[in-house]
């Protein structure tokens, strides 16, 4: 299957820290990739590169085919790459439905079905909004300001804008951390069922197994800069290297071990 | 929304232009200085708005009065029309080279550097034999709309062009505000992370708004050098010119179009009025009325009219 997305020999140094080493992996479109790895094993770094937060020292990277590496946010967003962020990047003194409609404002401006001057509050775009909101089950919060959602809300609002677009790949990065035990699934759910009715390309950098296993095609494992295992989650979780580098409990969960990646 | 925006400052605009022919000359002299000043505090609004505040904005206020009187001493033109198109221009362009850098920075990184900006142009202004120095230039009789004001006076003249200037940019920058671009004001004070990854370029969206608070500047400035006649470096590009200008839009808040002509207007009838009556502590009354604004009047004195709004 042709890649919608690939990594070829990505690498990335902070002076004498590497961050990144090595780093080559192709993504088929509609695929879920579950990106695990232990703090600081390069995940972060991974999904800033492709998103062009940070460039790569040295290695390239392909979207539909394109050289994106160099790139700005700007820029890959408008290729149809997008990303939430480990802390919502929201606009916190502004409504929920508010954040929403300049989303919808923006992506509508992007895709030419807005007019340069035309506004941008208008009574069609906040129906949409409040549509979508509704999709992602936060509609109950669209009078609310965005700064004082709970922290599930804001991780929604943050992935809900981040497609706003309808981008063909978006890269989340830990969509439940700071989310409670009880929200998480429900948090997942919701996101994965719209992504997926989407037809988008999901790669999510997560810690809870539980949410990899339930929600990944394909986990791709980091450790110290690179990817040590890359295949389906029944596979790739159970190998040595991942559970004693990445997951950390291998002696707890698995007392009769498990095989090399 | 073109036509909302028209049925309300449409009948205002209306009322100022007949005031102009009712109102003794010292007020409508101070009127058009006051709103002259507005028009620059718009341009503040736009950029206040995203966050941004410039002490810097004497840089295009100066250069549209040097630009529109030295257009007319060295052209002959003297069409104040075109002298205020110059103005503007000049304004816009000054603000679109200032811009490439200033549109890097944030806080108080921009606020020092517009500073820096006015001042360096102040220094060449001083400094130099041809524009005056500190003497500055005087222009010549104007007319308006090919109507000779050396018999009559441009007193009139002036306060028609400055109303209905400030009508017309009041209804561009409303335009402006509420389209997509104007609109992403707020989301740029809030997160600029977000913006730019919703595909937007944030030092694009600020460089824009320079521009237009530059042009509107500048025209403020060609209309006061109309009106006065007269130019100098301290009046137009000394850093106080700045502060006064951050000082009106702090008393007139961001809430409205409307709001830099009326903090503009009484920002210049409380100064006249102190000078005239307390010349020893003009400055101290001033200040005065700043704080008590600052701590009781936070959205500045357009907040007056929401708040009777809301409770209305």
């Amino acid at each position: 299957m042709e890649a919608i997305l690939s990594a070829d020999a990505l690498n990335k140094s902070f002076g004498q820290v590497i961050a990144a080493r090595d780093i080559t992996v192709a993504i088929p479109a509609r695929q879920t990739v579950g990106i695990i790895g232990a703090n600081g094993a390069g995940k972060t770094t991974f999904v800033n590169m492709i998103t062009g937060y940070l460039h790569p020292t040295s290695g390239r990277i392909r979207f539909q085919g394109k050289d994106i590496t160099g790139l700005g946010p700007k820029e890959i967003t408008r290729l149809g790459v997008c990303r939430s962020f480990q802390i919502a990047q929201i606009f916190p003194t502004m409504t929920t439905l508010e954040n929403m409609v300049v989303a919808l404002g923006v992506a509508d401006r992007l895709a030419g079905r807005s007019g340069l001057l035309q506004p941008l509050r208008q009574a069609g775009r906040e129906a949409r909004a409040q549509e979508v909101l509704d999709h992602y089950g936060i509609a109950d919060y669209g009078a609310q300001l965005a700064g004082v959602l709970p922290q599930g809300v804001r991780k929604l609002l943050d992935i809900a804008m981040a497609v706003a677009s309808e981008p063909k790949v978006v890269l989340l990065d830990e969509p439940t951390s700071g989310v409670s035990a009880e929200e998480k699934f429900a948090t997942m759910d919701a996101v994965i069922r719209a992504l997926n009715e989407q037809g988008i390309t999901v790669l999510f950098v997560e810690h809870d197994m539980e949410i990899v296993e339930r929600y990944a095609d394909r986990v791709l494992a980091f450790y110290d800069g690179t990817i040590i295992a890359d295949g389906p989650p029944a596979e790739t979780l159970i190998m040595r290297d991942v559970r004693e580098f990445v997951i950390g409990d291998f002696q707890l969960r698995h007392p009769e071990g498990g095989g090399h990646a | 929304m073109q036509q909302m925006i028209l049925t309300r400052l449409g009948p205002l605009t209306a009322a100022l232009l007949v005031l102009g022919f009712v109102l003794p000359e010292w007020l409508l002299s101070l009127s058009t200085v006051a709103f002259a000043k507005g028009l620059v505090v718009l341009g503040l609004l736009v950029l206040w708005r995203a966050g941004l505040v410039s002490f810097g904005q004497a840089l295009y206020f100066a250069g549209g009065a040097y630009a529109a009187g030295l257009l007319a001493l060295n052209t002959g033109i003297n069409e104040a029309l075109i002298l205020v198109l110059a103005g503007a221009l000049a304004g816009a362009f000054l603000a679109y080279v200032a811009g490439l850098l200033l549109a890097r920075y944030r806080a108080i990184f921009f606020a020092m550097l517009s500073l820096a900006f006015s001042m360096i142009l102040y220094g060449v202004l001083v400094k130099n034999a041809e524009l005056g120095s500190t003497d500055g230039i005087g222009l010549p009789p104007v007319t308006f709309l090919g109507f000779d004001t050396a018999d009559s006076g441009r007193t009139i003249p002036a306060y028609i062009l400055v109303v209905v200037l400030a009508f017309l940019s009041a209804i561009m920058v409303e335009v402006y505000l509420r389209s997509l671009r104007g609109s992403l004001a707020e989301p740029i004070r809030d997160n600029e992370v977000r913006v730019e990854y919703l595909g937007l370029s944030v030092r694009g969206l600020i460089h824009t708004k320079l521009v237009i608070a530059g042009a509107l500047a500048g025209l403020g400035g060609a209309v006061t050098a109309i009106a006065i006649g007269h130019i100098d470096p301290d009046a137009t590009a000394y850093w106080t010119i700045s502060g006064g200008f951050v000082f009106i839009t702090i008393l007139a808040g961001a809430g409205s179009v409307l709001a830099p002509f009326v903090g503009a207007l009484v920002f210049e009838l409380v100064r006249s009025y102190a000078v005239a009556y307390a010349p020893e502590l003009w400055q101290l009354i001033l200040g005065t009325a700043l704080l008590l604004v600052i701590m009781f009047l936070p959205g500045g004195l357009w907040s007056l009219f929401t708040r009777k709004r809301q409770e209305g």
